[in-house]
């Protein structure tokens, strides 16, 4: 064992760390504690009276349909995302590790749309897809499509799942290019010398080899998913048309500062900061314990 | 089995670099051909290039009758062993094992036959056979690694360091079992090593590589005996040979080796290049003790080594400060400073051209 070194009492430590346990309570636990109690109390829209209700914000939560529907709907969202940003992501990476020359300046721009805060990658989708002038919709036109995803649901959630998995791609990118890069070659070699095609090589030696890397990007890319693609979403769609875009950080949004039902939208919050949890808890349990192969 | 013949075999990478210099070797039907040379020779490449791992700049490289510059290496009918094992790490040893058959599309019952065959000959248990190569020793792993290239039954083996990453026990081991694999299975092999113990024990053939040339080709006592070049004198034995910069006496049938210590040469020396100046060369275990009173040269011992079966003595002929080793079987109790008669017989000098570095016959 390690002797430990004994230093004399002294406030310099703490004076180092307070920076960080300030913001940590300011910022993350204060709020979260307000949620937490926020979501017991059932007040009106004026914030003239408050009545403390238990669990009820709850119960009428889990007994709404709506409710529900943005559940599931999130959850659609999200796998969505998470699979499309990942599958273009690997197709990338492959290509990538396959450049010789110039492979430099290939990555560092493939890394670019990560540095692209989500609200611009909101409004970059917003023209890019605006019904009445955006490039997308005009040569959609041209293939006999009437593409407005301010009247059609779907193509509402097809449209922020595109930006929300484009925002994503450069992330997932990076990690699946690290990934293949720590693959030895010789057992592509190997492969190639027991007679397997790229292809093969592919789906039997490559990509099982990647599933550490993959199992992380998936939970990170539906906690993505889940909690930060509010403002792609908030510029986009603002939830609509009629909630076909409407996921539960949105409802959370919708629910307590437009809608004003702040005890139910703190419950909802509550929810999510378990789902957080639960999700943490899943990666520190299983990634970083890698997936075994 | 076929036999592999090398042509005018060249290798320059995109950024210039000339890696093989025209290699030229016929590898008959079961041979044992090892490539040999201290690391950046060229001889991984050359074997990589065999693999079709590597492209040919120029020169044709036949397997057989059939060329195969341009088959991929799945076309090749070959399989390799790398340094690293290469096992495919998320499958069982079986399944590495069977990988390449089930690619080929054999039949379920034979492939279970092949690997079962093959895990036989490689000692490898049941039990191991379903475990993952990560939970095998470094022993076992290189058996397995042997065993997914004898399954294939293929023309050649391709041997690129396989022993390196072992401790110096079971290295000694594992080149026991490929020498007695290589003779059971009769199977054309090319083996690429940097160490030369290695190289002399299994190869039928030894080609010695330098800088993408080749310095010398032949059998392990050819190349003992007679070294080409002044590279393949010392790279070949160990300790390596004594060489001793010098000129021929001016008959040209002497060489001075230190001050006022000349010998005379063998089947009468060079007269056509007396008075040149030349490299003596001469092995650690052929400087021998002389007895009783034979003509002999005093060696001052400057260190001594205790190998116990052989005993090392560091020393110089006379006043002259050029460094010899001598190695004289069993123990002898010489400290530093002793004097020891030392001879030489003249069938064991070599001579060297000091500027092409190429062997003067004698």
């Amino acid at each position: 064992m390690l002797k430990r070194v004994h230093f004399k009492p002294s406030v310099l430590p703490y004076l180092l760390v307070a920076p960080q346990i300030i913001v940590t309570l300011v910022f993350f636990i204060w709020p979260a504690s307000q949620a937490l109690y926020q979501s017991f109390l059932l007040e009106d829209a004026f914030g003239l009276s408050t009545q403390f209700v238990w669990f009820d914000n709850f119960i009428e939560l889990f007994e709404d349909p709506l409710y529900w529907g943005t559940f599931s709907k999130t959850i659609f969202f999200s796998f969505s995302v998470a699979f499309l940003s990942m599958a273009i992501a690997l197709c990338l990476a492959v290509m990538a590790d396959r450049v010789v020359k110039g492979s430099g300046v290939y990555r560092t721009l493939l890394i670019w749309p990560y540095a692209v805060a989500p609200v611009v990658a909101g409004a970059l989708f917003f023209f890019i897809f605006n019904p009445t002038l955006g490039i997308l919709p005009y040569l959609l036109k041209f293939l006999g499509y009437n593409w407005n995803h301010k009247l059609n649901g779907n193509e509402a959630m097809a449209l922020v799942i595109f930006a929300a998995a484009w925002k994503q791609i450069a992330y997932n990118f990076l990690f699946f290019l690290a990934g293949l890069q720590s693959i030895p070659k010789s057992l592509i070699e190997a492969a190639a010398i027991d007679g397997a095609g790229p292809g093969r090589r592919f789906w039997t030696i490559i990509f099982p080899l990647l599933s550490p890397t993959t199992f992380f990007l998936l939970v990170i890319n539906v906690v993505y998913a889940f909690f930060e693609t509010f403002g792609v979403i908030d510029a986009l769609t603002q939830g609509g048309p009629a909630n076909s875009t409407q996921i539960l950080v949105y409802k959370v949004y919708s629910d307590g500062f437009v809608g004003l039902d702040l005890g139910g939208s703190a419950a909802q919050s509550v929810i999510l900061m378990a789902i957080v949890i639960g999700l943490t808890f899943v990666q520190f349990r299983f990634v970083e314990k890698k997936v075994e192969y | 089995m076929a036999s592999v013949t090398l042509d005018n075999i060249r290798k320059t990478y995109p950024n210039g670099y000339q890696a093989i210099h025209g290699v030229d070797v016929d590898i008959r039907e079961g041979e044992f051909l090892v490539l040999v040379g201290p690391s950046g020779c060229g001889k991984s490449t050359l074997l990589r290039m065999i693999a079709g791992l590597e492209g040919v700049t120029e020169g044709t490289i036949r397997i057989g009758e059939r060329e195969v510059n341009k088959l991929e290496p799945s076309q090749r009918d070959i399989a390799m062993v790398f340094q690293n094992y290469a096992l495919y790490p998320h499958m069982s040893v079986y399944a590495n094992m069977a990988y390449g058959l089930k690619i080929q599309g054999l039949p379920k019952d034979e492939i279970d036959q092949r690997v079962n065959a093959a895990a036989e000959i490689l000692e490898l248990t049941e039990e191991q056979l379903t475990r993952k190569p990560r939970q095998l020793s470094g022993g076992q792993r290189q058996r397995v690694a042997m065993g997914r290239a004898i399954v294939r039954e293929p023309s050649v083996f391709l041997f690129d360091e396989p022993l390196s990453n072992l401790d110096a026990k079971l290295r000694v081991q594992m080149r026991l079992e490929i020498k007695r694999l290589q003779e059971r299975l009769g199977i054309t092999s090319i083996y690429v090593t940097h160490d030369q113990v290695e190289a002399m024990t299994l190869g039928h053939r030894l080609m010695v590589l330098n800088g993408g040339v080749v310095e010398q080709l032949g059998t392990p006592i050819e190349l003992y005996e007679r070294p080409a070049s002044l590279f393949v004198a010392e790279f070949i034995g160990s300790p390596s040979m004594n060489l001793i910069p010098t000129k021929l006496g001016a008959d040209g049938k002497t060489i001075r080796i230190a001050d006022g210590i000349e010998l005379s040469l063998a089947n009468g020396g060079l007269a056509d290049q007396a008075g040149e100046e030349v490299v003596f060369g001469v092995r650690p275990e052929h400087l021998e003790l002389a007895s009783g009173d034979e003509a002999s040269l005093p060696l001052t011992a400057t260190l001594v080594e205790h190998l116990g079966a052989d005993t090392l003595i560091h020393g110089h002929f006379g006043d002259d400060r050029a460094d010899l080793t001598v190695r004289l079987s069993g123990t002898h109790l010489v400290a530093a400073g002793d004097v020891l008669p030392i001879r030489i017989t003249a069938d064991h000098m070599h001579l060297f051209n000091p500027n092409t570095e190429k062997r003067l016959a004698l």
